[in-house]
């Protein structure tokens, strides 16, 4: 019996010509990323380990995203201790706040991820480099830690389920419809452990921007890793963003998948996720009158160049609906200056809305843009759990950044066609 | 090792954003973060845990974030193990990784109340209900999760090692 793709990369990446489901491994690292809210737990723990020094300075990414610009004195300390931490180490890609941006659209960008690459990341979303057909798994402190000490880490190899993509997506529909429809369908944790690997005709339909969505939503299904087969788009990114030495594999032809879905993008209509789980479902057509007090556009989720220029789109000419906050987060510097050079920013600021610097900000009730209690936001992030986005009483309803982008202008969950039809 | 106390117990799919919001996220600090584990869930817990007390919950404990502040709250808030039906796999390897005791057992999980008192005995893999006077088996760990508990954890267990 053959192996997956996922299968294939951590065998290349233990030395062994087979591994099997279950199997326990030690792998070697391409690259090992923190944030500022893991890494200063991640530094206690590496000082335990007596190293001097990170196992390679090229290898270890930190990214300051989820409480910054500094969002209070507490926040400002965390950080302090990650740039001296970085300063010290001569961690070559430390991000400081004016070239950061939100770590899973800046190490992409960056050209840090590429086909092949097995690498771990203090965040749950770094399954998001899935898409670029790299290993990327989601890891805690102890294992940031670890894996700057040593360049391992443990894993236990996964089975997968395999999704195999046919036709066109229409209309409005786009990337984060397709990861909400199919949690929706296999549940919070419907791939708990396992790989979800993404294939088929369809892929020619989705951009990169669409891929990192859905890979970046594996984990919100319980997946190990989502993993996109590398194709002549992923090549192109990769040729535009890295230098780097890449890999591409396939998973093979007997590769024995613990399930197989079909999914005709074709079928799937704009999707909402109701409070308080991913899996909760429903089609624009069965969402009902959902008044809302804000809309958020961005995350590591929607923050990119396509998510933005869907929502410029959609609010051009047209105003936030008064009484409605509509807050929206490039991903990093690079796309609020190419938003800044398309106009994206003076048509959003003009409809009503405000744009903020880079951060993961109001998606995990971090700062910029709280909700209080019984409020209700519309937002493009990952997340809807109790009290995600502020108070445990307030309400998140996950979308694409059309359906929010339209929602924002009447003030209740909107189809986008109801407002902007002229769309192929 | 073995581990005694009484029963605090919560449904399916406990993320870390109730584990430990994080509007607190902004410390590191374990004490601070233990006091107010499960806050957004049950404002009780940290009134109620005492030392050796044990969290049972359903499927898929820890999903969400990959903060490790959510063990490490629990663990410090004096919880000596978390039995579930299935545990979120970041929260899974971040448990064993910092050597919060943790165990798969559906049974266990469907026969035990909260405020019951139970008894572990982690050689074993038993799991005692001493109020219902019952007991479950749970799953073994591997091997190798064994030797990495055994050191109390992952920096313990590279340093051993190198």
């Amino acid at each position: 019996m053959g192996m997956t793709m996922s299968q294939k990369i951590l065998a290349a990446h233990t030395g062994l010509d087979k591994v099997v489901p279950g199997q326990l491994i030690e792998a070697d690292l391409d690259l090992v990323l923190g944030n500022d809210v893991t890494t200063p737990v991640a530094i206690k723990e590496f000082e335990k380990t007596g190293k001097s020094e990170v196992f390679d300075k090229k290898k270890v990414a930190i990214v300051p995203d989820h409480f910054t610009p500094n969002k209070d004195i507490k926040a400002a300390e965390q950080c302090k201790m990650v740039r001296l931490f970085a300063r010290d180490k001569e961690i070559e890609n430390y991000f400081e706040v004016g070239e950061m941006g939100i770590e899973h659209c800046l190490i992409p960008e960056k050209g840090l991820a590429v086909p092949g690459d097995l690498i771990i990341g203090a965040d749950s979303h770094t399954c998001t480099y899935g898409a670029l057909g790299a290993f990327s798994t989601g890891v805690g402190s102890t294992d940031m830690a670890a894996g700057m000490a040593t360049g391992k880490c443990w894993f236990k190899v996964p089975s997968a389920i395999k999704f195999v993509l046919k036709g066109k997506p229409t209309g409005w529909v786009s990337g984060k419809d397709v990861i909400l429809h199919i949690i929706g369908m296999i549940g919070v944790d419907g791939a708990l452990y396992k790989s979800m690997e993404f294939m088929g005709d369809g892929l020619k339909y989705l951009t990169m921007d669409d891929r990192f969505t859905i890979a970046n939503m594996a984990i919100e299904a319980g997946a190990k890793n989502g993993i996109f087969v590398v194709d002549d788009i992923t090549l192109e990114y990769v040729k535009e963003h890295s230098v780097k030495d890449f890999k591409v594999f396939e998973p093979d032809s007997d590769a024995e998948y613990d399930e197989v879905y079909e999914i005709d993008l074709g079928t799937i209509k704009p999707t909402v996720a109701f409070p308080h789980l991913p899996e909760n479902t429903r089609t624009i057509d069965e969402v009902g009158d959902v008044e809302i007090d804000q809309v958020v556009i961005g995350s590591c989720t929607n923050g990119r160049m396509g998510d933005l220029r869907v929502a410029a789109e959609i609010l051009r000419g047209k105003k936030v609906k008064k009484g409605v906050r509509c807050i929206v987060f490039p991903g990093t510097q690079n796309i609020y200056l190419q938003a800044l050079r398309e106009g994206i920013i003076s048509d959003l600021v003009e409809a009503g809305a405000v744009v903020s610097t880079p951060t993961c900000g109001p998606c995990l009730g971090g700062h910029m843009g709280i909700l209080a209690k019984g409020e209700r936001a519309v937002s493009t992030t990952n997340r809807n759990f109790v009290g995600r986005m502020g108070h445990p009483e307030s309400e998140v309803y996950l979308a694409s950044p059309a359906v929010a982008a339209a929602s924002a202008i009447t003030g209740k969950i909107t189809d986008p066609a109801s407002v902007y039809s002229d769309r192929k | 090792m073995k581990a005694k106390g009484r029963v605090f117990k919560y449904g399916d799919n406990i993320d870390t954003d109730v584990i430990i919001p994080a509007r607190y996220l902004n410390t590191s600090e374990p004490k601070e973060l233990a006091s107010h584990c499960m806050e957004d869930i049950d404002k009780e817990f940290v009134k109620k845990v005492n030392p050796g007390d044990i969290i049972v919950a359903g499927k898929n404990f820890g999903c969400g974030s990959s903060r490790e502040h959510a063990p490490l709250s629990i663990k410090t808030a004096g919880v000596s193990c978390v039995i579930a039906s299935t545990f979120a796999r970041i929260f899974y390897r971040n448990a064993i990784n910092i050597g919060l005791p943790i165990l798969e057992c559906d049974a266990a999980v469907q026969g035990t109340e909260a405020g019951d008192e139970i008894e572990i005995d982690f050689n074993a893999g038993i799991i005692k209900n001493l109020t219902k006077g019952t007991a479950f088996k749970s799953q073994p760990f591997p091997e190798f999760m064994k030797k990495i508990m055994a050191a109390d954890g992952l920096i313990n267990y590279i340093k051993a090692k190198s």
